[in-house]
């Protein structure tokens, strides 16, 4: 992603430049919605290099049009990280980045209803000697909820702007954006005493930071305060490491602590908690005692040992409700568009190849992707409110205990559900998992879980697997309930696996904050959805655009003589070729090389199986009726005149559909969320062999068996 | 006793916590420390993890952690 030069050259910058902000705030506090608000639309996403983590940048204007760069880093309790996300706001404030010099100013935003835990990363950040703004953000909640806030007195307690505000209803905007446009901004009256205890160490290493780490005094003793609280320092790629002086420094310390028993690390937070009970105490009234809360209401249902559940199903049943249905006409409009449009070019340009390629190749390869995207984007805005609403983190307790059995923890449980829809809205958002390994893990399996593009091969398979004209209804749903529950059972089998072998750790301490709930910004909540949706059509796009096209070559070549079928020339095309090349592959779970060519080409998205074998065995047929596509595929042999469509044969397609990875598209998100090859690699290998480990077993032990 | 002992809907007070250095320092960073009242507000419909209620935040934790942290019941 390319960044205004002042950002991402180097840390100096110059001094006539307009000054950059660094956004930062406790998850749950308001932080995107502020964001935002003051950057509308002119914002950009990618990652910060070498880690998956978002780096959001935007611009906001003064009161006088003047431009002032924010960056949204990712929200923190502390800056003592715990995750890849933390570190990086960690990193970023204290200037250690290479790829993003140290902001100049910090605009700290702060949940006005919570004020005391609130204060304790704002404490941290006074430290870091950079002016800051302080935003109280939700006052309206904070008065609804009987509390009153002396903003001036904080403000003159602090030295520093303290502005109220509401982010969702862009209240205090003005206010916030005069004082971001404010030529001088004191510094913070931010007297605190490190205690007795621990302030040799911290000069010490103060010290080491200036003289080994080439740190400002002020930032040196910030550093060496969080030196002394950080687990293990969570390293990130792209931040400088320290030096090694320092790093002993900080360990010898430890180690004699340790040794006479001094509980350094709680020394400091509760010196840290005693300055801000202080504070909250000077600026926070309780006007009136208020009852129970709406949340804890709500919670005593969301949250029942009985009804906990009930609603839990419910939420989740609507969320499938509303992907198939209101999914269903937009996912139609597409694919008529998309047909239309390959029409129009067909009469308009003359026959030939270029034309294939554009038709065949680029817009059906395409489109039959973007079928996909309103789904994707229904699954999006449901995952945002989900989040915004608070009820994600419910979800999430509800969940734990049933995920922790695999090694995994609730925040697995939306993006593997999401995923039964489709795993790339799933996969996306397992950003909200801290633990890199649980990410990595909840990433690896959500795609067995069946999604929607399994659908048309599923009932493909169920029509020609059972005798008669019409299935009964039970036989069917039978069958697909067990090919789901086949893809759930696998997906937390891996997880299982992946977390006692190849991803083996400590489990991480689970600690999850249940915030209060909110009524949803529907705005952030669309503007959220919209930018996922974007990301996915952009960064797959091209990598979905080129497999098209590779496909579409592999069909279209060698040219069969004129007036071939497209059965023949589809047969004699490199595609056919290339299912004649995988038959000894596949012949041992049942499959030919005419259904080598639909695996090779559903390779682009799962569904298209239905469409090539139609192609295979010259039958029109349409996802309403796959009559005629039956017919032609229960008539179908292998050349020694047995039949190739057997119900064994269809019952171990569908096994091998669970578990192949079988998706273009989520191969090239896997690559974006993981940063590299070297996961979707493994997960299309790990995937489709085990389909055919798999499917192996079923078709020969079915053929032992005498089916 | 342990928080993971503590009947569910009484409050108590943080004693100490059984592991020490940084291992429960971002409980400790979230306003969890020795002489903080607390409350156990609820298990999970599956009986792990917990949540308590301190400060006015409400937090989640396993009983597996819950084990190395002693509160002092409030009568």
């Amino acid at each position: 992603m390319a960044l205004p030069a002042h950002i991402s050259a180097n840390p100096a910058g110059t001094a006539s430049r307009q000054p950059v902000y660094a956004l930062v705030g406790n998850p749950n506090c308001g932080k995107s919605t502020l964001f935002n608000a003051l950057t509308g639309l002119k914002q950009k996403v990618g990652n910060y290099p070498g880690v998956t983590v978002e780096k959001k940048v935007g611009t906001a204007y003064s009161q006088h049009g003047q431009p002032i760069t924010v960056i949204d880093l990712p929200g923190t309790y502390s800056l003592a990280a715990r995750s890849p996300d933390e570190a990086v706001t960690r990193d970023v404030l204290l200037g250690r980045r290479t790829d993003t010099a140290q902001p100049d100013r910090i605009l700290c935003i702060v949940d006005a209803t919570n004020l005391e835990r609130n204060l304790y990363l704002v404490h941290q950040i006074l430290d870091l000697g950079r002016p800051v703004i302080l935003v109280l953000n939700m006052m309206d909640l904070a008065a609804r909820s009987g509390l009153e806030i002396r903003v001036d007195q904080l403000e003159k307690l602090l030295g520093i702007p303290v502005i109220a505000c509401e982010a969702i209803n862009q209240r205090g905007l003005i206010e916030l954006k005069l004082a971001m446009s404010r030529a001088d901004l004191a510094l913070a009256r931010h007297a605190w005493t490190v205690p007795a205890a621990i302030a040799p160490a911290v000069s010490e290493l103060a010290a080491a930071l200036v003289e080994g780490d080439r740190k400002s005094p002020l930032l040196a003793r910030a550093e060496a305060l969080l030196l002394l609280t950080d687990q293990d320092s969570v390293r990130v790629a792209g931040s400088t490491p320290l030096s090694p002086r320092t790093t002993e420094i900080l360990r010898g310390w430890q180690t004699r602590w340790t040794q006479q028993g001094t509980d350094w690390a709680g020394t400091l937070v509760t010196s840290r908690y005693d300055a801000i009970g202080v504070l909250a105490a000077a600026v926070v009234h309780l006007r009136t005692a208020v009852g129970p809360s709406a949340s804890d209401k709500i919670d005593a249902i969301a949250t029942h040992a009985l009804w906990g559940w009930v609603a839990l199903g419910a939420v989740m049943t609507l969320l499938f409700f509303s992907i198939f249905t209101l999914a269903e006409s937009p996912m139609k409009w597409i694919d008529a568009h998309v047909a239309s449009l390959s029409d129009t070019i067909k009469s308009a340009m003359p026959p030939g190849d270029l034309r294939d390629l554009i038709t065949d190749g680029a817009i059906g390869g395409v489109g039959g992707v973007l079928v996909f995207l309103p789904q994707i984007l229904i699954l999006f805005f449901f995952i945002g409110l989900l989040e915004s609403t608070g009820y994600m983190a419910r979800a999430a307790f509800i969940m734990d205990r049933l995920m922790s059995r695999v090694g995994l923890n609730g925040k697995s449980f939306i993006p593997m559900l999401s995923s039964y829809a489709c795993a790339i809205p799933g996969i996306m958002a397992t950003r909200t998992i801290e633990d890199p390994k649980d990410r990595l893990v909840t990433i690896l399996v959500a795609p067995l879980m069946s999604c929607s593009a399994r659908l048309p091969v599923y009932l493909l398979m169920i029509a020609a697997l059972v005798p008669g004209e019409r299935v009964p209804i039970f036989t069917k749903v039978g069958i697909m309930l067990f090919m789901y529950a086949l893809g759930t059972a696998g997906a937390f089998f891996f997880a299982w696996l992946f977390k006692r072998t190849l991803l083996k750790g400590e489990p991480p301490l689970m600690i999850m904050e249940l915030p209060p709930y909110r009524l949803p910004g529907i705005k952030d909540v669309a503007f959220h959805m919209l930018e996922r949706a974007w990301i996915f059509v952009r960064r797959a796009g091209t990598v979905i655009l080129g497999i098209s096209i590779i496909l579409w070559f592999l069909s279209a070549y060698p040219k069969a003589p004129a007036g071939a079928t497209p059965t023949a020339q589809l047969a004699q095309s490199f595609a056919g070729r290339a299912g004649h090349a995988i038959e000894p592959l596949i012949k041992p779970i049942g499959f030919d090389w005419q259904i080598g060519i639909g695996l090779i080409s559903s390779f682009a998205a799962r569904e298209v199986f239905v469409s090539t074998m139609g192609v295979v065995f010259n039958a029109e047929s349409s996802s309403e009726n796959t009559a005629p596509l039956r017919t032609a595929l229960l008539g179908a042999k292998w050349p020694d005149g047995r039949a190739l469509f057997t119900p064994l044969v269809c019952f171990t397609l569908m096994i091998f559909y669970v578990f192949a990875m079988q998706c273009m598209s989520t191969i090239a998100v896997v690559k974006r969320e993981t940063n590299g090859w070297k996961w979707p690699i493994f997960q299309t290998l790990y995937m489709t062999g085990t389909a055919w480990i798999l499917s192996f077993i079923v078709y020969q032990g079915g053929r032992a068996l005498g089916f | 006793m342990a928080l993971s002992q503590l009947p569910i809907g009484s409050s108590a007070t943080l004693r100490d916590f059984a592991k020490a250095g940084t291992a429960f320092i971002r409980l400790r960073e979230m306003g969890l420390l020795v002489g903080t009242p607390l409350t156990l507000v609820r298990a999970a419909p599956m009986g792990d993890p917990l949540e308590i209620k301190v400060r006015g935040n409400h937090l989640t934790l396993r009983k597996s952690e819950a084990d190395h942290i002693l509160v002092e019941p409030v009568a």
